[in-house]
């Protein structure tokens, strides 16, 4: 007894107040600011209905951070910046000074140590993504690997504003996507039905749950070589993965049948049109570690039809929306296969239903 | 030092190239440690092999029910032993950040120290949902590292059926965007529901985001099942110093290109200085000496592209507030759902308004808790039983912002009709 009351116990104390934490530049000035302007790629000048000031250096990180580089960012904090950072959604640091001479030196230093600078206005900015190998217990592919080879390439894009309007990038293991909705998104594609290990499967799953977790009900309790199990009607499966989280057992990460497929178009800005979700254009191409090489041609190749075509302000979804899904197919060379033409619920109000037709 | 390097000549290859190597941060944390040499040995055979080996399991803290991701190996020989030995566990801690991200270098040096002495040196920041990803512990490790973090002042953040950690935009600390107090707004809401968070007991993940306008940074409307995203009511202030400014460096084509014509709702025009409309919902900011830019605001939908497009020179009202959207998801399990519109705009500069939205959270978690399917997201339930009957449960009155058209088919009983109307009738004699 008296061990257990040793025992601390935990503080519910929540989301931490932030006032602490931010630059006081930022605190005195809170909710008073009037404008802000990019004097340069990876520079933000926001200004002050006091009249203060403070500029913004924005930096590339790998989001998988050892504590050596998180130490180095925090002593480029304190003898280049003010001692004050935030991280944006898209895992890149910023550096907040009221002293327009830090900039440049800081710039220099973080450049130096191998952060790029950049990933403001209308650059690439850093891909929003997953976990993967690393610790995913569900992924189908690698995530902070697709993502530095991702990266390698947009690099000077990052570093430079010459898209027509922001471009954001995101990567997800599996078919749940959770690295979210994105101008140009990197999607694991499954194309077999799960691998069933029946062994294992009265031990493990909670066969009702996974029954109930399946989309297209493909999913059975079966008895097989006499013990409980599940079977898969592999005619409905749409391999989408569902089951295998809540049932290990159903495999169906497979290391040439799980592809990666490539979506475009979400939008999750109310500027201009609504938001839009992402359009699968490609798919089938391969899970091909260490560099993805496939995937990553692909995503060039709709980046700088993009770059090329789209006029300034224009996100990708604006962009295809005027020159239309045919053009869009013509421009970058990617096939269109029956497979993009939805057939999920809600679907017909993705068909063209008019005779609208760009020639 | 540590034991030698497994051979990685996969990961190898990530270390090249100009963007940032976590191979090259992962290489540094395992001359010290035995843990990361396997961690890093274990990646190399998911390379190598192109498939995961981490499985769950349960692992958590005293009184919590989440906020640990458990990782166990399934890297085994013949006789069932893990291969990567020094690896055999690598749970993460979900910590939930400041809002908006903001940290000063003593914290994150803290947490650096913190996660070298019990964990593997790996931190994300941040993960999709918001959280400070401390990867990589084991299971000895865990309440240990927990204990020192929470003594810091930060708390677990959600996993499973919960209440998620919650994510705001920079917002009111530097944006000049921003429509409300965002981090106020987070803050209130997240920590009304830090049982939920703690102790996962929902039908499924409920999220909360929270984004200062409507360019909407944190995805609010695409990822959240409650998403509050800035507005005003009033006009759209102009400033001409900055407006002619702005018309000097960009021009004409410019101006009719990228502003004008990029309108969604055709609110803009361009008036010679002397016929600009004297109406009260009508904002104008001058180009030059002789002509302006006029908004009607009564057409404007508060997009935000002009004033993205003209910063400074246009900027959002001064009668500020959010616009509450429920049921935004991904894919899993019937397909993505975007939020729809359940509040057009509510008040949030005082203590009383944000209880008003935490009362609102409270009502539309409750009715999720009673009446979604297991694994069933809010708007999954919302499209199963219909927004009506939604609204109706949390006691919101419908309102013709909600839709994007009315119903498009005849089959819906309506013999209720009359006294619909009557109570419409009711409600605005009421507010007159």
């Amino acid at each position: 007894m008296a061990e257990a009351q040793a025992l601390r116990k935990a503080v519910e104390c929540g989301v931490p107040d932030n006032d602490k934490y931010m630059h006081p530049t930022l605190l005195k000035n809170r909710g008073n600011w009037k404008y802000h302007d990019r004097p340069r790629p990876g520079v933000l000048h926001h200004v002050a209905h006091s009249g203060d000031q403070v500029w913004s250096v924005r930096a590339g990180t790998q989001r998988q951070m050892d504590t050596h580089t998180i130490r180095k960012l925090c002593d480029i904090a304190e003898q280049f910046g003010e001692g004050f950072v935030r991280f944006t959604i898209r895992s890149n640091i910023e550096y907040i000074v009221a002293d327009q001479n830090k900039v440049d030196p800081l710039i220099a230093k973080l450049e130096g140590e191998g952060f790029p600078v950049g990933g403001t206005g209308n650059s690439v900015t850093m891909v929003a993504h997953t976990q993967g190998w690393l610790h995913c217990d569900i992924p189908g592919t690698d995530a902070s690997g697709v993502v530095k080879s991702m990266m390698d390439q947009l690099y000077d894009e990052f570093k430079n504003e010459q898209m027509p309007n922001r471009v954001h990038l995101s990567t997800s293991c599996c078919e749940i996507n959770c690295g979210g909705q994105a101008d140009l998104a990197v999607i694991v594609q499954h194309t077999k039905p799960p691998k069933i290990n029946h062994d294992l499967v009265a031990n493990v799953c909670e066969r009702p749950a996974v029954v109930a977790r399946c989309p297209v009900a493909a999913i059975r309790p079966a008895l097989v070589n006499g013990k409980p199990s599940l079977e898969v009607d592999e005619k409905k499966c749409i391999c989408c993965g569902a089951c295998y989280p809540p049932c290990p057992p159903m495999q169906i990460n497979d290391p040439e049948h799980s592809k990666l497929a490539i979506w475009v178009g979400g939008k999750n800005s109310n500027a201009r049109g609504k938001p839009t979700f992402m359009k699968m254009v490609a798919s089938g191409l391969p899970n091909n570690a260490p560099r993805w090489p496939e995937v990553n041609e692909v995503v060039g190749r709709i980046l700088r039809t993009y770059k090329a075509d789209a006029r300034p302000w224009e996100r990708m979804a604006d962009w295809i929306d005027r020159i239309g899904w045919p053009r869009f197919f013509e421009k970058t060379g990617l096939p269109f296969t029956k497979y993009l033409i939805d057939d999920w619920r809600g679907s017909r109000a993705n068909l063209n239903a008019s005779n609208h037709v760009r020639f | 030092m540590a034991k030698p390097m497994h051979p990685t000549p996969n990961l190898d290859q990530l270390e090249t190239g100009p963007w940032p190597s976590f191979v090259t941060g992962l290489k540094r944390l395992a001359k010290e440690k035995d843990y990361v040499v396997d961690v890093l040995g274990h990646l190399e055979h998911s390379y190598q092999t192109r498939k995961g080996y981490w499985k769950g399991g349960t692992v958590g803290v005293r009184g919590y029910g989440g906020g640990v991701i458990p990782r166990f190996t399934e890297i085994k020989d013949a006789d069932g032993q893990a291969v990567f030995k020094d690896a055999t566990e690598f749970h993460t801690l979900r910590v939930m950040p400041p809002p908006g991200m903001h940290y000063d270098t003593a914290t994150l040096r803290q947490l650096c120290d913190i996660w070298d002495k019990y964990g593997s040196g790996l931190i994300a920041l941040h993960g999709q949902s918001g959280d400070i990803m401390m990867q990589g512990c084991t299971t000895e490790n865990v309440q240990k590292a927990w204990d020192e973090i929470n003594e810091m002042g930060f708390d677990l953040g959600g996993a499973g059926p919960a209440v998620r950690t919650s994510m705001s935009c920079v917002g009111a600390a530097r944006c000049e965007q921003s429509c409300y107090d965002e981090a106020k707004a987070h803050k209130a809401v997240i920590n009304s529901f830090l049982d939920d968070i703690h102790r996962p007991a929902l039908p499924y993940k409920f999220k909360f985001k929270f984004s200062g306008c409507g360019n909407d940074c944190m995805n609010a409307i695409q990822r959240s099942d409650m998403a509050v995203i800035g507005t005003w009511r009033d006009n759209i202030r102009t400033d001409d110093e900055l407006g002619k400014k702005w018309f000097a460096k960009h021009g004409m084509n410019e101006l009719i290109n990228d502003v004008v014509s990029r309108c969604p709702t055709k609110a803009l025009q361009i008036k010679d200085a002397g016929s600009v409309r004297k109406d009260g919902h009508i904002s104008a900011v001058a180009l030059d000496g002789k002509q302006c830019l006029e908004i009607d605001n009564k057409d404007c939908v508060r997009c935000m592209h002009c004033i993205n497009v003209m910063t400074g020179a246009l900027a959002p009202g001064e009668d500020k507030g959010a616009s509450i959207l429920v049921g935004g998801k991904s894919h899993l399990k019937i397909g993505g759902l975007m939020g729809t519109l359940v509040v057009p705009f509510m008040k949030l500069d005082t203590e009383e308004d944000r209880e008003k939205l935490v009362e609102m959270a409270q009502s539309i978690i409750d009715f999720f808790a009673e009446n979604a399917l297991e694994h069933e997201r809010t708007g999954e339930m919302i499209e199963r039983i219909g927004l009506v009957n939604f609204l109706e449960g949390i006691g919101l009155d419908v309102d013709p912002h909600m839709i994007n058209t009315p119903r498009t088919n005849p089959y819906v009983r309506t013999d209720g009709w009359d006294e619909e109307v009557a109570k419409i009738e009711a409600r605005k004699k009421a507010a007159a």
